[in-house]
């Protein structure tokens, strides 16, 4: 089935307020009105990422953030998942760790970065850990939260067709708790990327948060909005395709 | 065709139609429809679903406009704004969740500015009528779905409207529940005198309840027949034991069967 | 229910069992012990120096809870209220809630310095997402046959508006002030991780350059304590907006 691109009313204003948002913004720069210490034209930001890219000269800073948010997002998409299962399969367990699990995203997890710091000292495995206690939360929650939803009377059926557990797991439970696991993948991804970055800002010795605290310490600001924008980038373009995945995932299976 | 509205509620050639968005064709939901209504009647319209009962309603309540033809009320065209002596009930719980039961049926009053004296005789009086009166202090989450719709069938009550609106009411509710509750609506129709229009999709719900019922077509919506009853004044469920009954929903169904077929084919959007 | 509380207790007692464990396995330099912990913590309480440092944060924390709560609220009732403007801004909310604010932060200290107002400044951009997105939500959510209602009833759009709409509409407004509250705590905090003089963020920065490891564990220890009882409070609050519904 082909995709149509569905035009609205509402896209073609909001394609021309953010339009517009850009050019004010890009004038507002040129002008002066905004001077350059503080923010540089757009337009000079994309040349500045589209240098980054071309010249490659951070590319150490991009690898080293990029494996450690794929490192921290699968340890805490693969940890949260089967913590999710295992929980979901002792409900005695899990009844007194829902508020837990519930203020997790209500409390400031980041302050565990110095501890992390201390007992891992400065390094990737800190920013790792840290990436992935930030994420792991969300998987857990959104696991648990799909298994709840294969409804009963599937569950019944499946039964009913006498099937054995391990068909039933990957016949029924896991496709029925798909829609929820992606958005628990996603969130886990989303989590894990501010984790890592926030941490380089804070303390690192490379990476793209590293990269651009640096710059911004040296009021190098062509190289600071250049990495901001690539990040940005990045992570829009992550987050929509999983996004997307998921939008897709939740119409087929129907609203739960 | 008469020219003068008759009835306390009139529709003259009244259609409906909703227009289409984004490329989607126009929906023509209802009509052309003539109907006149007496003052003090209990009119039911049964139809199948999706033929445009509820558009129906929404125009008789002023709710929305016709795209043609003419709706009176006591001889005064609706135009958008809901005249002053109409209650609805609809089949979604109304309810507010935020007021206890007695502040539920007391909302309308108070925004009228009644005196408070006259508020809680009225609301009292309401609260018994409709069997509440010992969940007053309840909030409607603690309720069951019907207890909720006398809820919002005591706060449209408590109003006294000239004409009472309701849409599938009791749609939500058991069997056994229902035939109470529409025991309940005969009684409310004949304590309070007020014209009832009652939108259902229960034929034996509508035969044993109303003066005339009409039978509406698949959409889009028209009148294919109007049944008078001919039952007294002073009735109530036990009537599906009058041999009437059977000869009502004979016919009721006769009519209504093939139009539920063609709604069945028909693709709900397209 | 007895059992559940039990369970809590047990729960509770496994998590410090399992904490002092990994405690004897690592040493004190690198994790403090429960006890050690909390008798740190008593001790930093009754310290002059630890209540200026709170005082900085629940400032900062304080006003840019407001700020964002009130800007939060006009925005999503403006856009809850007008069909075509929530239409169109629904979806650049929701990729600006998604983007990770780090990613401002330099702008934010660019053009506010290294100061208080920076730190209010993260907070705000933390909080005032989530809470226009879900009061533009409630706002719009508000179940239709409510607004039949108000029509049959005859009221006027201000009388709608606030007899009908916002108490319906308040359940998930607080929910979105909850959530909001708390990354915008979350927001200072991580403010003052990186660029501040002052503050429990500060604080652990400096505990972290001198190793003090205790200190690191209690001021942590006493934020989790406030932003669980700040987060059970809001969410009290919200139940009872409920009503049960």
């Amino acid at each position: 089935m082909r995709w149509r691109p569905h035009i609205t009313e509402a896209g073609i204003a909001r394609a021309v307020v953010i339009l517009l948002a850009f050019v004010a913004l890009e004038v507002l720069c040129r002008v002066g009105i905004i001077n350059r210490v503080t923010m540089i034209p757009p337009s000079e930001m994309v040349a500045s990422l589209w240098s980054i890219l071309i010249t490659g000269r951070y590319n150490e800073d991009i690898l080293f953030t990029l494996f450690n948010v794929i490192a921290a997002a699968l340890i805490a998409i693969v940890g949260g998942f089967f913590v999710g299962a295992a929980l979901h399969g002792l409900p005695r367990l899990r009844r007194p760790l829902v508020p837990l699990l519930s203020a997790w995203y209500a409390i400031p997890t980041f302050v565990f970065y110095p501890l992390l710091i201390v007992a891992f000292g400065v390094g990737r495995t800190a920013l790792i850990v840290m990436g992935a206690l930030f994420g792991v939360v969300a998987m857990i929650v959104n696991t648990t939260l799909g298994l709840d939803h294969v409804p009963p009377a599937v569950a019944k059926t499946s039964a009913i067709l006498r099937l054995g557990s391990l068909r039933r797991l990957m016949l029924i439970r896991l496709p029925s708790a798909a829609p929820h696991l992606v958005t628990g993948i996603k969130l886990a991804v989303a989590y894990s990327v501010i984790g890592i970055v926030a941490g380089e800002f804070i303390l690192a010795t490379q990476g793209v948060g590293k990269r651009i605290a640096f710059s911004y310490d040296n009021f190098d600001n062509r190289t600071m909005y250049g990495m901001l924008l690539l990040l940005l980038v990045a992570v829009m373009a992550v987050n929509g395709a999983l996004s997307g995945w998921e939008k897709r995932l939740h119409r087929r299976f129907g609203a739960r | 065709m008469a020219a003068d509205p008759e009835g306390q509620i009139s529709l003259r050639g009244v259609t409906k139609v909703f227009p289409g968005h984004g490329g989607h064709p126009d929906v023509h939901a209802l009509g052309p429809i003539d109907l006149d209504i007496a003052a003090g009647e209990f009119f039911t319209v049964v139809g199948p679903s999706g033929c445009g009962k509820s558009t129906l309603l929404d125009l008789l309540a002023g709710l929305s406009v016709v795209t043609a033809g003419s709706a009176t009320f006591e001889g005064k065209r609706l135009d958008g704004q809901v005249p002053d002596g109409i209650g609805a009930v609809f089949q979604q719980d109304a309810s507010f969740f935020w007021l206890t039961v007695w502040d539920n049926v007391a909302f309308g009053l108070r925004r009228r500015g009644m005196p408070k004296a006259e508020i809680a005789r009225r609301v009292d009086q309401a609260l018994a009528f409709m069997g509440l009166a010992a969940f007053a202090k309840a909030y409607p989450a603690q309720l069951s779905g019907g207890m909720r719709q006398r809820v919002c069938i005591a706060r449209t009550l408590v109003l006294e409207p000239k004409v009472l609106l309701l849409d599938e009411p009791f749609g939500a509710l058991d069997q056994q529940t229902r035939l109470l509750m529409g025991d309940e609506l005969l009684r409310i129709w004949r304590e309070t005198g007020a014209t009832v229009v009652l939108i259902t999709h229960a034929l034996d719900e509508a035969a044993m309840l109303s003066d005339r019922v009409a039978v509406m077509s698949a959409r889009p919506g028209r009148f294919i027949d109007i049944v008078t009853t001919g039952w007294p004044r002073d009735r109530d469920s036990r009537i599906v034991s009058d041999l009437g009954f059977a000869t009502v929903t004979a016919r009721l169904w006769d009519k209504l069967r093939e139009e539920s077929l063609r709604a069945m084919k028909t693709p709900e959007n397209l | 229910m007895k059992s559940t509380r039990f369970d809590y207790l047990l729960l509770l007692a496994g998590m410090l069992a399992l904490w002092q464990l990994v405690h004897w396995a690592v040493g004190p330099d690198v994790l403090s012990s429960p006890w050690a912990t909390i008798r740190r913590a008593g001790e930093l309480v009754a310290t002059r120096a630890f209540w200026d440092h709170a005082a900085a944060t629940a400032t900062a924390f304080g006003i840019a809870g407001v700020i964002s709560i009130l800007a939060g609220i006009a925005l999503g009732l403006w856009l809850g209220l007008r069909r075509f403007a929530g239409d169109v801004a629904d979806p650049i909310l929701g990729t600006l809630y998604s983007i990770p604010k780090i990613t401002l932060y330099p702008i934010i200290l660019l053009l506010f310095g290294l100061g208080v107002s920076a730190k209010i400044a993260f907070g705000v951009i933390h909080g005032v997402f989530p809470i226009a997105i879900f009061t533009m939500s409630a706002v719009r959510n508000v179940a239709p046959v409510y607004h039949r209602t108000a029509r049959v009833l005859r009221l006027s759009p201000a009388a709608t508006a606030l007899t009908i709409m916002a108490p319906a509409a308040l359940p998930e407004m607080l929910a979105g002030i909850r959530v909001g509250v708390a990354l915008t705590l979350l927001g200072v905090l991580i403010g003052e991780l990186f660029a501040s003089t002052s503050g429990l963020g500060f604080a652990l920065i400096r505990a972290m350059d001198t190793h003090a490891v205790a200190d690191i564990m209690a001021i942590t220890l006493l934020l989790f304590v406030f932003a669980a009882s700040v987060n059970a409070l809001l969410g009290f609050v919200e139940r009872r907006a409920r009503h049960g519904g």
